[in-house]
């Protein structure tokens, strides 16, 4: 029963949240701040994280084609794939839910523990549309970026992993990038960023706005965030995947 | 004026508030006091809209709050000021920003009309050199004044404080009592209390509404409390010794009897 109890709340507090802003400035002010917050705040883990990811992809790929009847640029273009595909936003979305989900969840929780979203209440303002609907806009506009981001940094690692081991060359590597390269995998990546964006910050939203308790409790709706988040990343992942391509 | 007529409020099985009525006057200091967990914050959450109420009625100037609309509450609120019990200031922004930010959200003054207003309201409240701090960087009495400039920058017509001095040394929170005293008369404000601090209840009680367990008990003034014949209001002030003396010095003072066993013109015996 819980379940459903949750899933009309989460429903009402999507609802709640479109209503007439009391002054747009402010709602504006906010979601600038949210924008720097999500964005700026969360692009260096996720530009060592793409980093990383490319590089390895590189490096494992090589070390599973071993036939010398495989062109070297083959890995390039399994490398281009999967970071498009499915290591940019999926793995970067999963990152981002541990690092912005639990913020969003933490700063709401506290604000509602120490009354402070009581106080903007009694002030006459929609709680909802003021601290929650900026976060998710926010999201929507940042997350695809820094997927798109994490793609070409998830590549250029991979180049640079590739030609520091001698795996293949410069050349060879951007050759292969070239090669049967397909823009819809693009749309699709972003078109994955966008309910993964929405996932992450409403959730975490969720778990944080309607927190109950004291300190404990805030780090447990923060957890809660990050791991219902996270599972139903991978559930989209796998009907977007199923339905989409 | 605000009127609260047979308010019922549960939660579960729990009955919380049972059939409260009262009346809150424009220009006092009314006090809802009573034990933890009697159901004076409920009462109190009721009143704002933070909790609906199962049944019953809330009356700001005689309109009823509990049957207005969402866009109809929204302008009922703006004339509201609240200062929290943990005072409720925004973490991330300076003091100075804390009190602007209802100006911000519901003005459309100049930059410089703002600050001479927040400046007048942090002057009001004895803070003048702590704009620039944080909350973090606060006392709980400075938090608390800040919170209650907050609360008054916009000129409310109600203010409500849930438990203003808890946590409060009795010196810092004589002075929170003098201000909420004297916002109430220079504006004149209705002004709500929630409170168990009997020194309270003795300097700025004009009327108090004593809850147990969510039922009305008792109503009346300061001046009459100390002469109730309730009994569980008597013990739930009373409670201790000293304060036992202290009822008997004012009806001494006031009446020169004291219809007790104990005669406090004795000196114990060594």
């Amino acid at each position: 029963m819980t379940i459903f109890t949750d899933i009309g709340q989460y429903l009402l507090m999507i609802k709640g949240m479109f209503s007439k802003p009391e002054n747009g400035k402010m709602y504006w002010k906010e979601f600038i701040h949210q924008c720097s917050e999500i964005g700026i705040g969360s692009l260096g883990i996720v530009a060592i994280i793409s980093v990383f990811i490319g590089a390895v992809s590189t490096i494992q790929t090589a070390y599973q084609l071993v036939s010398p009847l495989i062109p070297p640029s083959t890995i390039a273009q399994i490398v281009r794939d999967t970071v498009i595909l499915e290591f940019a936003p999926t793995l970067v979305c999963i990152v981002l839910a541990g690092v912005a989900g639990s913020r969003i969840a933490s700063e709401l929780g506290n604000m509602r523990v120490s009354e402070q979203i009581d106080a903007l209440e009694i002030m006459g303002i929609n709680t909802k549309a003021y601290l929650i609907m900026p976060k998710i806009i926010g999201s929507l506009l940042m997350i695809p970026l820094l997927v798109v981001i994490s793609m070409a940094l998830g590549i250029w690692g991979g180049r640079l992993a590739g030609t520091a081991a001698k795996i293949l060359s410069a050349s060879e590597y951007d050759k292969g990038l070239l090669e049967a390269f397909r823009p819809y995998n693009v749309i699709f990546a972003l078109i994955k960023s966008y309910f993964f964006a929405f996932i992450i910050s409403s959730i975490a939203a969720f778990y944080g706005y309607y927190v109950k308790g004291g300190a404990l409790e805030i780090g447990r709706a923060s957890t809660k965030a990050v791991v219902v988040s996270c599972i139903l990343i991978l559930f989209a992942d796998y009907v977007l995947s199923a339905l989409l391509l | 004026m605000i009127e609260v007529k047979n308010i019922r409020k549960s939660f579960g099985d729990k009955i919380v508030i049972n059939n409260v009525s009262a009346t809150m006057k424009a220009g006092q200091c009314n006090l809802i006091i009573g034990s933890s967990g009697s159901g004076k914050t409920v009462l109190m959450k009721c009143m704002v809209g933070l909790f609906e109420p199962d049944s019953g009625e809330i009356l700001y100037n005689g309109h009823s709050f509990t049957e207005m609309g969402v866009e109809e509450r929204t302008e009922v609120r703006k004339e509201i000021g609240m200062l929290f019990q943990g005072s409720a200031l925004f973490d991330s922004q300076t003091v100075e920003q804390n009190v602007m930010f209802p100006l911000d959200m519901f003005t459309k003054w100049t930059q410089q009309k703002k600050q001479e207003r927040v400046n007048e309201v942090l002057a009001r409240v004895n803070i003048t050199d702590a704009n620039k701090k944080y909350p973090a960087e606060l006392s709980g009495g400075m938090k608390k004044r800040v919170a209650l400039a907050r609360a008054i920058v916009l000129n409310p017509k109600y203010l409500f404080c849930d438990e203003p001095n808890s946590g409060l040394d009795p010196q810092t929170s004589l002075v929170i009592d003098k201000l909420i005293q004297e916002i109430t008369k220079e504006y004149n404000i209705t002004t709500v209390v929630n409170t168990h601090d009997m020194n309270s209840v003795m300097e700025i009680g004009n009327y108090i509404l004593y809850m147990y367990q969510g039922n009305k008990e008792w109503e009346g003034s300061n001046k009459e409390i100390i002469f109730s014949k309730n009994e569980r209001l008597n013990q739930f002030i009373f409670a201790s010794e000293f304060l036992q003396d202290a009822k008997e010095m004012r009806m001494l003072e006031e009446t020169g009897r004291i219809p007790h066993h104990r005669n406090i013109g004795d000196t114990p015996q060594s």
